[in-house]
């Protein structure tokens, strides 16, 4: 016990939380800072808080759109075709933006989703390989497309992309708090 | 008694003037009959010593769903349902599990002495675990239903396979979330957490604290050997009762998080309407007949073990009804062995068809007093809340088989 009461206040000052729960089995180790940037890839949806540092244009991105490979099965105007459509439908109720259709780049209520998106799951078969610049263009051109954005000079950037009002943002329903042994609408009899 | 002595006597004479003849009756030996051998034999070889293989005259396959080719050009695989129709009590073979993915995925090809799980985000001991590790942990065994949020049935729809093949049921094994979680020590304001996969996509869903503490498991196992390739080999989180996708395959991170993430598989989750959001997480109650079901022959009038499975996310099965009338009449099926907590559970209903034409359903009741709605009733709830015509959410409406005359089974979905 006394080795440990010399050592926590060393722990605290590594940075550890200061109220740690103590564990019970001791199984595992921790992480390393570099080990958690290296791994950890999710994006904060509103206020985009784990975006890295880095920038693009639509410009830029209507280029990477081709070279990249993503209009071989998005098609060349979004439209899509082996993948999903990514430019909004062109239909009669504009005031509707779930009426545009499945489409990520302007259903999405926060653009950081978009980024986050790309950054994952892109291009097939060589997910991982955008730089973070080429992650801002592609998503500022996906953002010019479907009118989200009028200036294809516009540079987007780790602290603007938060800030993009999309058409869905306050326009979408939160999950629900899931309980054990609550029914999962409550009211609803089946 | 005399005449029966009378009777034994006269036998036994008879049986001496007939020797070498077949025996017959009660008192005869029966060990001198002897039956052809099988036609064939397997011989053994190392590799079936090893590791067995099923009958040959046993073809149950699993088929593509939902329209798109597995594997497609690329050997992605996509949608793959399990054939229900053909399978024997509740735990569904790992081969033939379903398959959901994303968007069409390669299977990873990871070497377990290298996998590792790392648990971090809003947490005071944030932690990376080994596979050696995770199996040192105290560990649950529990059976789990998973169902794709794609098991819709519709009326083009010929065989339980293509109504209902997006759901099966397996035994799990693995290290309850919430063991992890309290390991790692979860810090206020840490509501939800977000579950990735290593797969190509990083398929992400986030799952809400108070379920990821309630039930969740890390599962290394599944039906008594490690978790399959296709089912998230080596680590797959099991979230009882959700939707398929939350049952985040090749498990690599868990990042403690403050808000619903809103990350690449939970997309599908957007919805414009919290009704249709809260049903689509959690499956409601639900059950199919398998036998007699679509596509299938029944040979005559007479007697038949009705079967089938019933399901809910809301928890255990309590009861299950059966009609033969086309809703009518409902009858209670036996449940066969325990209901467990979110799995499948089979049930069977005594049956004597007269050989007219008729309409069997089944109906699962769950322990939360949720009742498995027929289409109408699902949609007709909505009619005065703004109305819909599809059943909301997770599709759990009643599956109607029609018998015809002739003994054919037909999906009745009009």
């Amino acid at each position: 016990m006394r080795s440990l009461r010399l050592i926590l206040p060393a722990l605290l000052l590594a940075g550890f939380v200061a109220e740690a729960q103590s564990p019970t089995y001791g199984v595992g180790r921790p992480p390393t800072e570099e080990e958690i940037r290296a791994w950890d890839i999710s994006i904060s949806p509103i206020t985009g808080d784990e975006l890295p540092m880095g920038s693009g244009n639509a410009d830029r991105g209507s280029e990477l759109f081709l070279e990249k490979g993503c209009a071989g099965c998005h098609g060349t105007d979004g439209q899509g075709m082996l993948a999903p459509r990514l430019v909004k439908r062109d239909i009669a109720t504009p005031d509707d933006p779930w009426q545009w259709g499945r489409v990520l780049p302007i259903r999405a209520p926060y653009a950081p989703v978009i980024w986050d998106y790309i950054n994952r799951g892109m291009p097939l078969g060589a997910e991982g390989t955008l730089t973070a610049d080429e992650v801002y263009s592609l998503t500022a051109f996906l953002l010019y497309l479907n009118d989200v954005i009028e200036d294809d000079q516009q540079i987007i950037d780790q602290d603007n992309l938060p800030q993009i009002q999309m058409p869905n943002r306050d326009n979408w329903a939160e999950l629900p708090e899931w309980l054990p042994g609550v029914p999962r609408l409550p009211g609803y009899p089946y | 008694m005399a005449s029966d002595k009378t009777d034994r006597r006269d036998f036994l004479k008879k049986g001496a003037a007939m020797a070498g003849a077949a025996a017959l009756g009660a008192t005869a030996r029966s060990a001198t009959g002897q039956l052809p051998g099988p036609e064939a034999q397997i011989r053994g070889t190392p590799e079936l010593v090893a590791y067995g293989k099923r009958s040959r005259f046993v073809t149950s396959e699993r088929i593509p769903h939902g329209g798109r080719p597995s594997p497609d050009s690329f050997g992605l695989d996509f949608h793959i349902a399990t054939p229900l129709q053909d399978q024997v009590g509740l735990i569904t073979p790992s081969s033939l599990h379903y398959i959901g993915t994303t968007r069409g995925s390669f299977v990873p090809d990871i070497d377990p002495d290298k996998h590792r799980l790392m648990i971090h985000g809003m947490v005071d001991n944030p932690l990376v675990f080994t596979m050696e590790e995770l199996k040192r942990l105290p560990s649950v065994t529990r059976l789990h239903f998973i169902e794709c949020a794609g098991n819709r049935a519709n009326s083009r729809h010929t065989t339980v396979q293509e109504t209902h093949g997006m759901t099966s049921c397996a035994e799990w094994t693995g290290v309850l979330l919430s063991t992890l979680l309290e390991e790692a020590g979860v810090q206020d304001g840490g509501d939800w957490i977000v579950a990735e996969g290593v797969e190509e996509v990083k398929g992400t869903s986030s799952i809400p604290m108070t379920k990821a503490m309630a039930d969740c498991i890390v599962c290394y196992g599944m039906n008594g050997e490690p978790v399959r390739p296709q089912q998230g080999f080596p680590l797959r989180l099991i979230v009882p009762g959700g939707e398929g996708i939350l049952n985040v395959k090749w498990l690599r991170r868990i990042k403690v998080v403050d808000q619903f993430y809103m990350t690449y598989n939970d997309y599908g989750h957007l919805r414009q309407d919290a009704d249709d959001a809260a049903l689509s997480l959690q499956i409601g109650p639900k059950s199919v007949i398998t036998y007699p079901s679509g596509g299938q022959q029944l040979p005559g009038p007479g007697f038949y073990e009705v079967r089938g499975l019933a399901w809910s996310g809301g928890g255990r099965v309590s009861r299950v009804e059966v009609t033969t009338d086309g809703g009518a009449t409902w009858f209670d099926a036996d449940i066969r062995g325990e209901a467990h907590p979110h799995a499948h559970t089979a049930f069977s209903f005594n049956w004597t068809w007269d050989g007219s034409p008729r309409e069997l359903q089944s109906r699962c009741i769950d322990e939360l007093g949720s009742i498995q709605p027929t289409r109408e009733q699902a949609i007709r709830y909505w009619d005065d809340k703004g109305g819909t015509n599809r059943v909301k959410g997770q599709d759990n409406s009643i599956q109607p088989w029609r018998i015809d005359a002739d003994g054919g089974v037909h999906n009745a979905i009009a």
